[in-house]
């Protein structure tokens, strides 16, 4: 026993006295036993069976049959020389680049008006944020009959001038992958407001109070103040609708399948299609695999980010 | 600075206008049920003129849902349990060991947040195959312990590491062992984290399709996602029928919402601080 009071304590320990936390841990050591349940459930169910997937990918496994023969990177080089890859990978980044800044603008200017001195701000901020904890395929099929022809959204063009008794968003190669932006983007966007929000009550009110006294109108003390003390949760913000874009799948199934014309295939929805509909995992395989390396680079550019704010 | 100014009064009607476009789908969810499809056809803005309960007559009874709830009611239960007692305890050897490997292996579960799980989907579902778990919700349950340990982790130890040292060191003076300690002094401090684990793990494990999708679909042992993925491709012509049957679906976790709204959304807002 090490944990001695300072009474008992020999001379030459006596410096130890007060906040001695870097030693702290190493008196009360801590048993691994603590660590060892959860890392056997994360070797067992994510870096095992992961490994053995990335393996997979240079195989032709179809994931059922017990056949699985080793072909180097053949896999990656019909991924790479397909339409249909290039498609996804195209439909993925113009997905997760436009559902994050969408997402992000439109949380951002929520979250300025809800910042300020009106009287409903908390009804409106439960209403806003109240799809984020919706299931995502159930809102899928809820925009579907929005989009369908014909429908809420089709009547609301006509009015505007659309011909054809209005758009069918969710019908035309040219406007489908939008019309899945939007839903992502809708869903969403409560997130980001409520991450600004938080951001936002950590900016003292002296500051900006400061700067109104200088003569700063609303506009500048946002543009100089504000703004820039929103790093933080702009990093944050940003970072996770990249992810969940790239990762984007129950939106789609419910909606257009990947559909009309392949004009919604994501990563995700081509991985599943290949892997579990053509039964080629390792085809699909490789794909995940891209998403992977997309989503780590995204991870650590975020990372780096983090470190130079110190 | 703080009077309620004619542009607060703009402000606030302007808001409470993009507020009301922005709940549109959440009207549409819930008016659409209330009604019979010729009405819905004719306007579907309109509210329901009359209260029409066939719909959910018939998505109960033909939706299969009963079962389905109970289904994730027990897989989400028991999944999160597993994660708050493993990531807790991981938690605090991560948060409090000195030695290089703690920070180590925190590292390295942490970047599980990363993995793709679509990679490791299909072996995993091989082992539980073989392992007789084939169409058992088990096999769900311990997916979801490992897939959602890494965001649990993160959340236990950040909070963790501000919990002051000297506690730890008074129990321990006082005799109490490694475990004691962590059972009487750290557990109770821990309340505010765990709600947000809850929160955070519960409403993502009960929204998942995916994995139950592979791993249940064509059992009865499907969860309410997948439930209403075939619910909706038998009966998608019935747009009443459907939209009955969604918002069954949505009405434990809109409640749920709605009543600990506040303390939800601080549980995501401040999720992801780390």
């Amino acid at each position: 026993m090490s944990s001695t009071t300072d009474a008992a304590a020999p001379l030459g320990e006596r410096t130890r006295v007060g906040r001695a936390s870097r030693s702290a841990g190493a008196r009360l050591r801590i048993s691994f036993w603590f660590a060892v349940p959860a890392l056997v459930f994360f070797a067992a169910i994510v870096v095992y069976p992961t490994v053995q997937g990335v393996y997979y990918a240079f195989t032709d496994w179809s994931g059922l049959g017990s056949e699985i023969n080793f072909v180097g990177i053949q896999n990656f080089v019909s991924l790479f020389s397909s339409p249909d890859t290039s498609g996804a990978l195209w439909h993925t980044l113009l997905m997760a680049g436009s559902i994050t800044i969408a997402q992000n603008a439109i949380g951002l200017l929520l979250a300025m008006g809800l910042s300020s001195r009106i009287r409903s701000r908390n009804v409106l901020r439960t209403l806003l944020f109240a799809p984020v904890v919706m299931t995502p395929i159930i809102v899928g099929y809820v925009w579907q009959f929005i989009f369908v022809p014909g429908g809420a959204f089709a009547q609301f063009t006509a009015l505007l001038g659309a011909k054809d008794g209005g758009l069918n968003v969710l019908g035309e190669t040219s406007t489908a992958i939008w019309g899945i932006i939007a839903i992502v983007v809708w869903q969403y966007a409560g997130y980001s407001m409520v991450i600004y929000l938080a951001g936002m009550q950590n900016i003292p009110e002296e500051v900006t109070e400061a700067a109104a006294l200088d003569g700063a109108g609303s506009v500048k003390r946002f543009a100089f103040v504000t703004w820039p003390l929103l790093r933080t949760p702009t990093v944050i913000n940003i970072t996770l609708s990249l992810i969940t874009s790239f990762k984007l799948f129950d939106q789609v199934i419910a909606t257009t399948q990947g559909g009309p014309g392949n004009s919604t295939q994501t990563l995700s929805t081509l991985l599943y299609n290949e892997a579990f509909l053509y039964n080629r995992y390792g085809y699909g395989i490789a794909l995940g695999l891209i998403v992977f390396i997309l989503i780590a680079v995204i991870s650590f550019g975020q990372m780096r980010v983090f470190r130079e704010r110190g | 600075m703080y009077r309620y100014t004619w542009r607060t009064g703009i402000l606030e009607a302007v808001m409470i206008v993009v507020t009301a476009v922005f709940v549109f789908p959440l009207w549409m969810l819930i008016s659409v049920g209330f009604r019979d499809s010729a009405s819905v056809a004719r306007n579907p803005f309109g509210a329901p003129t009359s209260f029409y309960l066939d719909n959910f007559k018939l998505a109960w009874t033909q939706g299969g849902l009963g079962p389905a709830f109970f289904n994730s009611f027990y897989i989400t239960a028991v999944s999160v349990v597993i994660l708050v007692v493993i990531g807790a305890a991981a938690s605090y050897y991560f948060a409090r060991s000195t030695g290089r490997w703690g920070s180590r292996w925190y590292g390295i579960v942490a970047a599980g947040m990363m993995v793709p799980f679509q990679i490791g989907v299909l072996p995993l579902y091989r082992a539980f195959t073989d392992a007789g778990l084939a169409g058992n919700p088990l096999s769900v349950i311990i997916f979801n312990a490992g897939i959602h340990l890494p965001l649990t982790v993160i959340l236990y130890t950040g909070f963790m590491k501000q919990i002051p040292i000297e506690y730890e060191e008074a129990a321990r003076v006082d005799g109490a062992g490694g475990f004691q300690t962590f059972w009487r002094v750290i557990v109770p401090l821990l309340l505010p984290v765990t709600g947000t684990v809850i929160v955070l793990d519960g409403v993502s494990i009960w929204n998942e399709f995916f994995t139950p999708l592979l791993y249940l679909g064509g059992t009865p042992h499907v969860t309410v996602p997948v439930q209403i993925y075939s619910f909706v491709g038998e009966f998608s012509t019935n747009w009443g029928q459907v939209f009955a049957g969604l918002l069954m679906a949505s009405l434990p976790i809109l409640i749920m919402f709605f009543v600990f709204q506040r303390y939800m959304i601080r549980s995501f807002g401040s999720g992801l601080k780390g």
